[in-house]
């Protein structure tokens, strides 16, 4: 429990960011309910938020076009989009925010229908508290967010295989008739392993070799 | 088989072993350590004049021993590649005044007793383990007799037997007495299904490979009489049925029950003792032979396969596949794929639909001749790297490379690095940032949930694999629960530090929940462990300092598991409800002493 003083680099913390917040109704999967314009005016105060609009469908062209068109209008850098589970929907949005010229990192997701909608069916009122709360959590998780870049690496086309058994010559073959190099390792002095043993086999009851 | 030893693009090493794997995905570089042969590999034509004229003679291991073989000998006829090869331990002449008898018989020249052993090195881009299965030993627990009685035999022994090719021409004769045995007794699950004896579980191949022992003795020997001692008989794949019913057509007796002793008659036929669960009754059979069918094991090299290389392996010692159902031939580390038994027990066609599989992934993986590495990995601030080492040591894909007796900082291999944040969570000195989960980005997430009302709320962590897909099922499923949770997703549970729930607390935080996947199940191989291992330090840092270890939790929640959620949720809230406002603020008065 020492004290661990944070050093990381806070980067550019203090750097004013503009961001845009998109309540998403999902039909009424979201909307019946949370309260979803009351979210999107909470989170039009929070710091940094530029935009902030409930949306009848994000994920839909129109949907996605709205924010493309506001990231282009109001120079938004980074997008809050507030609507299913992120383990759906965020590379679709990652997607749309590269498209609108956006580093596909700085977007964030709250998951207001896997996490509130859904679950919290009998108690709208605490359902809408709660989607508050998990916007402005994405809110200020993505101030800090950085833009991220992959890595494009060299690779060598050539496999190694690690035992000559049937499982290890089948694929030798494979590769090596789809045009690749094999390199094939085998322990004994030929390459066969416990099939070359069997006499016949079933199911076919014909020869192993 | 020979296609192998010709195409072009295999470059075959046998007699060889990988002995070191350096690299990653794409990458890898691979020492190979090649055995000499001591005859020259492309010159030989098996002639085996060589042989002939070798004094040492030895049992034969390609048919177990029930024939013999020289010192120079081929491993099997159709071996590839076909070239002789000299057992040097067993060999007389490395001093050619001693013996060399073959020297001078092979009139091609291509024995040479000053090869040397060899270390080669290649360059892969990925690699396939396929190494097979060792067949269960049954002399170590002498099962059913095997090492007092001739007479019992193995199933591989069986084959060997049986073979056309094999020391007795395909004739089944009875070792003591070199004659036709009138009847013979299949055991089944020998070293498979009994956690005693073997494996627990059952090898897939044993009762098929059985059915077709019989088959064949009765297309040689109509007469023939053959009982199969059995728990049950596994017939599940496409055509097994028939050939089970087929055997039992041609009067092969299926009798269900596991010998419970066997003994040795005077004329060395074997009397087998066994309770017939179908009857109930003990029975006492005259067998002239006896064969074992064996189970699969994995093979010798496995483990030491799995640390050269980083991955996991089942309770029953075989590798362990990516995901079950859905990548069942890649391994975790990735460029890595499984084929054949290797991966676990299987038949030939399986094996062989597997390396279809892997040969396809590999290609899959390859084929743009570059890869692109997930930016959201880790990376470390070398000024306030001090070298101790901890990161590379928690590194579930060993991406780390740091030199703690030289002191030289840390380094991550990005394209090894999986992004689990585990490193992060555990360097001592905050010197290692995790990309996209970066401590200020997850700590402002902690702060913004708790600005309101803390005490209302419960602060849960969520690994992204399994828990917090748990959680999506929950909502999938409709099921309802207390509104109170809040979640933060973290790649893995292995990145939740310490500091973030010392954070949470000292913010007001009643409870706190860590939620990952089940132990075996990480998606980072085993860095959950490490979680478990943190969260276990942080109690006892609790307990000592007078805060209730309880109002910490840590929960594996799978992804399928949407009714636990759900349940953890419930009790997560009771857990809530039993904090007290007095609690909490002593809580943060003592973790703001401590910062002091
Ligand atoms: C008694 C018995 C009877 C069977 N009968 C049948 C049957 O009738 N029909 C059927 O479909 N299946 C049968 N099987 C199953 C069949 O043998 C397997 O499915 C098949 O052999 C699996 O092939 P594999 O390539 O995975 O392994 P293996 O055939 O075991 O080959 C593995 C190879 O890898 C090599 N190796 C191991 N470790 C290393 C290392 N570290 N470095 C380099 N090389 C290494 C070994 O030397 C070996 O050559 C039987 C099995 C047994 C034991
Ligand atoms: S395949 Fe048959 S003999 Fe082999 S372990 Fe399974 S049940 Fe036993
Ligand atoms: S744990 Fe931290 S200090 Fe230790 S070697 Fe790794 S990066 Fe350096
Ligand atoms: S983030 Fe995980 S995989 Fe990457 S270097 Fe750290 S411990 Fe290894």
């Amino acid at each position: 429990m020492e004290a661990i003083v944070l050093k990381e680099k806070q980067e550019d913390v203090d750097v004013p960011r503009r961001i845009g917040v998109y309540v998403c109704h999902c039909g009424l999967n979201i909307a019946k309910t949370v309260d979803c314009p009351k979210v999107a005016e909470t989170a039009a105060g929070l710091d940094d938020v530029v935009v902030s609009k409930d949306i009848g469908y994000a994920c839909s062209e129109p949907g996605q076009q709205q924010i493309k068109d506001d990231i282009l209008e109001h120079g938004l850098d980074r997008v809050v989009v507030a609507s299913c589970s992120p383990r759906l929907h965020e590379p679709t949005f990652r997607q749309m925010i590269q498209s609108a010229g956006l580093n596909p990192y700085l977007f964030e997701m709250a998951n207001l229908r896997e996490q509130c909608s859904w679950v919290h069916m009998d108690t709208p009122d605490a359902a809408t508290s709660k989607a508050i709360d998990l916007v402005k959590m994405a809110v200020s998780r993505v101030r800090l967010l950085q833009p991220l870049k992959e890595e494009i690496l060299p690779l060598t086309k050539r496999t190694l295989v690690i035992g000559g058994g049937v499982a290890g010559i089948q694929t030798a073959l494979d590769l090596a008739d789809n045009g690749y190099d094999v390199v094939l390792v085998e322990k004994r002095p030929s390459v066969g392993g416990t099939m070359a043993q069997l006499d016949k086999t079933f199911p076919t009851m014909d020869c192993s070799i | 088989m020979t296609d192998v030893g010709r195409h072009p693009r295999i470059k075959l090493h046998t007699l060889s072993e990988v002995v070191d794997v350096k690299g990653y995905v794409g990458n890898f570089d691979v020492r190979i350590l090649k055995k000499a042969r001591y005859v020259d590999e492309k010159e030989c034509t098996a002639c085996g004049d060589c042989a002939e004229v070798c004094p040492v003679v030895r049992p034969d291991e390609f048919n177990l021993g029930l024939s013999s073989r020289k010192a120079i000998f081929s491993p099997f006829p159709q071996a590839v590649p076909s070239a002789y090869v000299v057992n040097i331990n067993e060999c007389l002449g490395h001093n050619p005044s001693v013996c060399a008898k073959c020297i001078d018989a092979c009139d091609k020249g291509c024995i040479n007793f000053h090869m040397s052993d060899q270390e080669i090195v290649e360059s892969v881009g990925s690699i396939v383990v396929a190494t097979g299965l060792e067949p269960y030993d049954p002399k170590e627990l002498d099962e059913y007799g095997y090492t007092r009685f001739e007479n019992v035999l193995t199933s591989l022994e069986f084959e060997r037997l049986i073979n056309a090719g094999g020391p007795t021409k395909g004739e089944v004769l009875r070792p003591t007495d070199r004659k036709r045995p009138r009847s013979i007794g299949f055991i089944q699950c020998v070293g498979s299904r009994s956690a005693k004896k073997g494996g627990n579980y059952c090898s897939n191949v044993c009762c098929m490979n059985t059915v077709k022992g019989t088959l064949m003795l009765k297309e040689h020997y109509p007469d023939i009489d053959i009982k199969v001692f059995y728990i049950d008989i596994r017939a599940f794949g496409k055509g097994f049925e028939e050939l089970y019913t087929r055997s039992r057509r041609l009067g092969v007796h299926y009798l269900r029950g596991l010998p419970g002793t066997v003994e040795e008659d005077p004329d060395r036929s074997l009397r087998v003792a066994v309770e017939n669960t179908a009857t109930g009754k003990l029975e006492i059979h005259h067998l002239d032979m006896l064969v074992l069918a064996l189970g699969i094991k994995p093979a010798s090299s496995t483990q030491k396969l799995q640390e050269m290389l980083g991955l996991q392996l089942t309770p029953d010692g075989f590798f362990l596949e990516a995901h079950p159902k859905l990548q069942p031939v890649d391994a975790a580390t990735r460029g890595v794929f499984y084929a054949g038994c290797a991966e676990g027990p299987k038949d030939i066609k399986e094996s062989v639909t597997q390396a279809s599989a892997a040969a396809a992934r590999a290609i899959r993986l390859m084929h743009k001749g570059e890869i692109t590495s997930e930016p959201i990995t880790s990376q470390v601030i070398t000024e306030h790297c001090k070298s101790c080492g901890k990161c590379a040591e928690v590194c579930p894909y060993n991406a780390i490379t740091v030199d703690v007796k030289k002191k030289i900082p840390a380094e991550v291999n990005a394209a090894a690095c999986a992004g689990c944040g585990t490193c992060a969570a555990e360097c001592p000195f905050g010197a290692i940032i995790m990309n996209h989960f970066t401590d200020p980005q997850i700590l402002n997430q902690v702060e913004a949930l708790l600005e309101e009302e803390p005490k209302e709320k419960i602060l849960a962590f969520a690994c992204n694999w399994c828990s917090y897909a748990g959680a999506d099922f929950a909502g999938v499923s409709r099921l309802q629960y207390p509104p109170n949770v809040r979640l933060i997703r973290t790649m893995c549970s292995g990145r939740v530090d310490e500091k973030f729930i010392w954070e949470g607390f000292e913010k007001g935080a009643p409870v706190i929940l860590v939620s990952g996947c089940h132990i075996g199940d990480c998606h980072y191989i085993d860095a959950n462990h490490w979680t478990e291992k943190r969260i276990k330090k942080i109690h006892k840092k609790m307990e000592k300092s007078g805060i209730r270890p309880e109002r910490l939790q840590l929960e594996w929640i799978s992804a399928a598991e949407g009714i636990r959620f759900a349940r953890v949720m419930e009790r997560m809230e009771a857990l809530r409800q039993s904090v007290t406002e007095e609690e909490i603020a002593e809580t943060i008065e003592i973790l703001k002493n401590r910062k002091k």
